[in-house]
């Protein structure tokens, strides 16, 4: 590894916004890839060393995702300011990064979710209305209406556990690789988290023990500007967050976050590579979070308007549109129905999860241990018998 | 005088402090520009500049251990952990270090800060923005924890922590945050730490509450009035160290109290409060002393209501006691 200082930004860097170097020098590095990955061109072509061959279903298939969670996104903002349901953290914006990688895992890799990633876990299978009852946390949600909206499980899906704490799945899911490579199961962790996350304690211990012991995991930076109000070139004096990389000893690559096939085909080289034993990858996918951090946050009190248009001329999922309709593969008809039916099937969601009525009080001192000790059934009792409170459940 | 909500006090204090004492600084996720997510450092970064109202990278280790290096080095950091479920990542550094700095060298080392951060349930927040860690740090020896349940207190208490030589954990309860409203004077005062306040004078039983759950404690008082039971309440102000004088004095009036708490129940600082009550003034009970908690789970989110120690689960406990 050589790492030499040199006068000039790495090639690529200052094409984003939010990007570094504000050190003045930099250090340009062979494990790293600056440039960002780019595979659809302007005039709808794809860059053929880089074409990941998807066939024209399932590229539909992604695009009709990204577009059904965009609406999805849009409208459970609709209910939180209608009170209906208590908050939402979405990925306006940020679907390519997350459908494109998800995309590109094998039905055996797990994805070790960040707050933002229910558009992998609904690629995955998950139904709609399974997601849509943890927004509700109604007694049909699956994690039992013990945590907020966005706070769900997918075991069945090879998908982890939603927490609210930053950065504490990357450490797990470099465990959960490493304890596959032990077992020698063919098999590589997806870690998603946002360049804020970068600045944590489990960051470093995740990417540090990923070099040390080769892990199969694959870093996924969404790098959307912010950390709520605190802008990318807050977090790191690195000229880039695949920088990082280096100090660790793994692979770091830039990739257009807003390219679908961009994103797939990086993805897919990283699963390959720790597939083959040659350790982690860690991805900085450069995107944009065009909405607020959540349905608590008011951008407007921290950013320019115009920052926001520039990057909407980027949107991902027009970008991805546009591409297919190049190819013939979607225009203005399908666009309408698949909208329509997104949010026909989303209301029909909607109405059942507010039907549903809340967990069962008791269900509250379920799961604390697998057997309820004396000290929970005491208070599981207590609660059982005393008065309710006001609104229960609602 | 003017009328402020808890948000608007403890801004006032910081203010009137960073005003005075150039020392102080105040560093966390989002307290710079945008004026934190609860909007109480709002307006201090136009004010005192980006050299004093910090913007830090998203670590609390890293707020915490560079504030106790500023502390080393003279400076008073008022360090703001967004949330108090999120301390977790510094808590190493407020554990072993922060809390032991006097200790350890023998008085030759001080590391002072008060650490901001909401605490509390009743907003919507699941698991990871509800919890009441406070026991978790009173366990700490060396480390002073404070609660205000109102603006008036608020101001004057957080002014007060900054002055303490001693580190202090200034807990905010989120759930009253802009719902607690009251004259806050304007200028310096300070609200002495390790003084309880009788909020509510009464003969038959002692209600013990902080924060946010003191309202609930005064609910629950004034309905057990309409029984016939006239409660006493007290609102302790600082957790730790504790004003034990005004709790034993009231219990030796009623001989007969109810701790009230968000935290869990098990080692929750209720447990503490009664073994302290059980050990001074055990002859002047009439009554088993009893705690109206958060439950041993962690906090839901559909059913905090149920979870949360409202004024509809104190108010039996309240009669039982005071009919015992
Ligand atoms: C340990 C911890 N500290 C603070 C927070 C509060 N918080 C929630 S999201 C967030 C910003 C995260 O930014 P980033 O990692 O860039 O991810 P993004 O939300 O942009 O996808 C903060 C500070 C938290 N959840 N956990």
């Amino acid at each position: 590894m050589s790492a030499t200082p040199s006068p000039k930004a790495a090639p690529g860097v200052k094409e984003f916004a939010h990007d570094n170097g504000k050190n003045g020098h930099h250090a340009v590095s062979p494990l790293v890839t600056y440039e960002p990955i780019r595979v659809m061109r302007e005039d709808g072509s794809v860059d053929p060393a880089r074409d990941p061959g998807l066939t024209d279903a399932r590229m539909v298939e992604l695009y009709c995702t990204m577009v059904r969670t965009r609406i999805i996104d849009e409208r459970l903002v609709t209910l939180q300011r209608q009170g209906r349901i208590g908050f939402h953290i979405g990925s306006l914006g940020e679907e390519a990064t997350i459908i494109g990688s998800a995309a590109a895992a094998r039905k055996q890799d797990w994805i070790f979710p960040c707050y933002r990633e229910f558009g992998a876990l609904l690629l995955r299978g998950m139904p709609l209305q399974t997601y849509v009852d943890n927004m509700f946390g109604n007694g049909n949600d699956t994690v039992k209406g013990r945590q907020m909206p966005d706070h769900y499980s997918g075991r069945a899906y090879n998908f982890g556990s939603v927490s609210s704490p930053i950065g504490t799945q990357i450490t797990q899911a470099v465990g959960f690789a490493w304890a596959a490579k032990m077992k020698k199961d063919d098999l590589v962790t997806l870690v998603y988290f946002g360049e804020g996350a970068t600045s944590s304690n489990e960051f470093h211990n995740g990417a540090n023990f990923a070099g040390v012991f080769k892990t199969p995991t694959v870093f996924l930076c969404r790098n959307n500007g912010w950390a709520i109000s605190v802008p990318a070139s807050k977090q790191s004096a690195s000229q880039t967050f695949a920088d990082k990389a280096i100090a660790y000893g793994i692979r770091g690559v830039r990739v257009d976050g807003n390219d679908l096939l961009a994103v797939y085909s990086a993805t897919r080289e990283a699963i390959e590579r720790g597939s083959r034993g040659e350790g982690a990858t860690l991805l900085e996918l450069l995107t944009y979070r065009l909405s607020g951090h959540s349905t608590s946050d008011d951008p407007k009190a921290y950013r320019k308007d115009a920052e926001v248009d520039q990057w909407k001329s980027k949107d991902p999922n027009v970008r991805f549109r546009t591409w297919l309709e190049r190819r013939g593969l979607w225009n203005d008809k399908k666009q309408t129905e698949l909208e329509e039916q997104a949010a026909a099937d989303l209301q029909e969601c909607v109405k059942v999860a507010e039907k549903a009525p809340p967990p069962p009080l008791e269900s509250m001192f379920e799961d604390v241990f697998q057997e309820m000790p004396w000290h929970l059934r005491e208070q599981r009792d207590e609660l059982l018998k005393g008065p309710r409170a006001k609104g229960h459940g609602h | 005088m003017p009328q402020m909500n808890m948000v608007q006090a403890i801004n006032d204090a910081l203010r009137l402090e960073m005003r005075k004492n150039d020392k102080v600084v105040v560093l966390g996720e989002d307290v710079g520009k945008v004026g934190g997510v609860f909007r109480v450092t709002a307006g201090l970064y136009d004010e005192f500049g980006d050299d004093r109202v910090i913007d830090t990278p998203l670590s609390e280790g890293g707020i915490i251990g560079t504030a106790i290096g500023m502390a080393l080095y003279g400076l008073v950091p008022v360090p703001e952990i967004q949330f108090s479920d999120f301390i977790f990542p510094a808590y190493d550094q407020i554990v072993s270090e922060l809390a032991k700095f006097r200790y350890r060298s023998g008085g030759e080392f001080v590391s002072k800060l008060v650490i901001r951060t909401p605490v509390g349930g009743g907003i919507r927040g699941g698991h990871y923005h509800s919890q009441s860690p406070e026991s978790q740090f009173i366990h700490v020896a060396g480390l002073k924890v404070v609660c205000p349940s109102n603006p008036y207190d608020a101001k004057g208490l957080l002014l007060a922590s900054i002055r303490d030589p001693d580190p202090v954990l200034f807990f905010e309860p989120k759930r009253i945050y802009r719902a607690a409203k009251g004259d806050v004077p304007e200028g310096d005062y300070t609200v002495p730490l390790g003084k309880a306040q009788v909020i509510k004078p009464g003969k038959h039983v002692t209600i013990i509450a902080w924060g946010a759950m003191l309202y609930e404690a005064l609910d629950a008082a004034s309905q057990a009035m309409e029984k016939g039971i006239d409660a006493e309440v007290i609102d302790l102000r600082t957790l730790w160290p504790l004003d034990i004088d005004t709790i034993i004095e009231s219990v030796k009036k009623t001989g007969r109290v109810v701790v009230v708490h968000e935290a869990p129940k098990s080692c929750g600082f209720g447990s503490e409060i009664v073994a302290l009550i059980n050990e001074k003034a055990f002859l002047h009970l009439e009554a088993p002393p009893v705690r109206v908690t958060g439950f041993d789970t962690p906090f839901p989110y559909t059913l905090e209501m149920e979870y949360l120690p409202l004024a509809h689960r104190i108010l039996p406990a309240v009669v039982q006691t005071a009919q015992y």
